[in-house]
């Protein structure tokens, strides 16, 4: 459903999670609804203006939040950085990681590595290294937006 | 009673009948909605937050009720389907039946991933990605190339060989054996044979690829063989626990089984192996 907008997805998604009984499975991304009332391309990527540099409320037990980045990687724009903003539901440690500027979703794992949503087995040493393995995955491909992924 | 076989050991007519059964459940749509929920989970379920369906003690007993739920849908379309499982630790090569055109057809081309023979390949019409993080519609697969090797028996072996269930601090971090089992730790298990098939089964929407099922269900024997191997030890842990599935707690997204009732898998199915 690559062109559907994100209330018409977590719709859909909501929709399909009842068919399979999976009411309570949604209640994250139904907790993201307002950010997409408020900000219609949610999960694309935010001007640098509108980001905080840290979340005191995320990374609790955590190491440091790892450093920004921001390259071009096999022809297209790979970024991470710090954030409280966006994509709602996701559990990312507070860090945002964009593929020419749609939001992948990341997480870290107990031991500081991370794994992507397209790459969910294979950890990573960095949010970079996963951006990057999410590039070499894609294979040119456009990342779908939340909550698709 | 249903009798999980190994794959190897189908006969020609019960393959057909489980890719039937495949493509009726993708055609209603009941398909997706398997596929919708395990991803819900994976984003979800975090190492410091909740976790239900994976990198959890419950990733076993979850995975046991979710593959419940989906043979009972293949049985709802031909009630002699039953769930096989996929050995890999014996039937490790690209040249195993399993990825054969009367099965699951086998690996991906090399310019773009794609399944190219089988039931499933986009080609045949019968099986559209409609579940995805990214723009590809076609089933894809890289066998052998995200890593090289499934894990051996060996390598099986010293993963059941370990005697606590689970541990502290219940995650990705734990020592046990559900984590060993799981991959994130030690030798690497099931995390690997994701990997190895490559493709939507490295993803979060890896129930894209019908041998998500067969996978899972050889894990799920292989807690059955943990269990026989340990009969002193069982679930861990037992109540109070914050953000994890107790013994007794119920699961998302059913909320009305808890682990406690699903450790007897003989009350649900048996294995050819059993007896």
């Amino acid at each position: 459903m690559p062109d559907l907008s994100r209330r018409r997805a977590l719709t859909a998604a909501a929709a399909l999670a009842t068919a399979a009984g999976a009411q309570a499975v949604l209640a994250p991304a139904a907790g993201a609804a307002p950010a997409a009332d408020a900000t219609p391309q949610a999960g694309v990527e935010p001007s640098p203006g509108a980001m905080p540099s840290a979340d005191p409320h995320h990374g609790h037990g955590m190491p440091d939040m790892p450093e920004p980045f921001d390259e071009v990687y096999k022809g297209r724009r790979i970024a991470g950085r710090p954030t409280t903003m966006g994509t709602g539901h996701e559990h990312h440690g507070g860090y945002g990681v964009f593929v020419d500027g749609v939001a992948l979703h990341v997480m870290r794992n107990a031991d500081g590595t991370w794994i992507s949503v397209v790459s969910h087995y294979d950890p990573v040493p960095t949010p970079r290294a996963a951006a990057r393995a999410a590039v070499d995955e894609l294979e040119g491909a456009r990342l779908l937006p939340f909550p698709a992924n | 009673m249903t009798v999980r076989k190994n794959q190897a050991a189908l006969t020609a007519d019960e393959k057909r009948r489980l890719v039937a059964a495949l493509l009726e459940l993708k055609r209603s749509g009941r398909y997706d909605a398997f596929v919708t929920t395990h991803n819900a989970f994976i984003v979800g379920d975090t190492d410091n937050g909740e976790r239900t369906g994976h990198r959890s003690p419950s990733f076993l007993p979850w995975h046991r009720r979710f593959l419940l739920e989906f043979e009972r849908a293949l049985q709802a379309v031909d009630a002699s389907v039953a769930l096989p499982y996929w050995d890999w630790s014996t039937d490790r090569t690209v040249r195993a039946a399993l990825w054969a055109p009367d099965f699951l057809g086998g690996t991906g081309r090399s310019s773009d991933g794609r399944v190219t023979d089988g039931p499933f390949a986009a080609a045949a019409g019968n099986w559209p990605v409609n579940v995805r993080v990214d723009s590809r519609t076609y089933l894809r697969r890289s066998l052998g190339t995200g890593v090289r090797e499934l894990p051996t028996r060996a390598e099986v072996d010293s993963v059941l060989s370990i005697a606590t269930y689970d541990a502290a601090p219940w995650n990705s971090g734990s020592d046990g054996f559900r984590n060993h089992l799981e991959g994130w730790r030690g030798v690497n298990l099931h995390n690997r044979v994701h990997v190895w098939v490559g493709g939507q089964m490295a993803t979060g929407v890896s129930p894209n690829d019908p041998v998500f099922w067969l996978h899972h269900a050889f894990v799920d024997k292989l807690w059955s063989e943990w269990q026989r191997r340990h009969p002193g030890a069982g679930y861990v842990p037992g109540g109070g626990t914050p953000d994890v599935v107790d013994l007794h707690d119920t699961m998302k997204p059913w909320n009305d089984t808890t682990p406690a009732d699903l450790l007897d898998h003989t009350r649900f199915y048996t294995f050819d192996t059993d007896g």
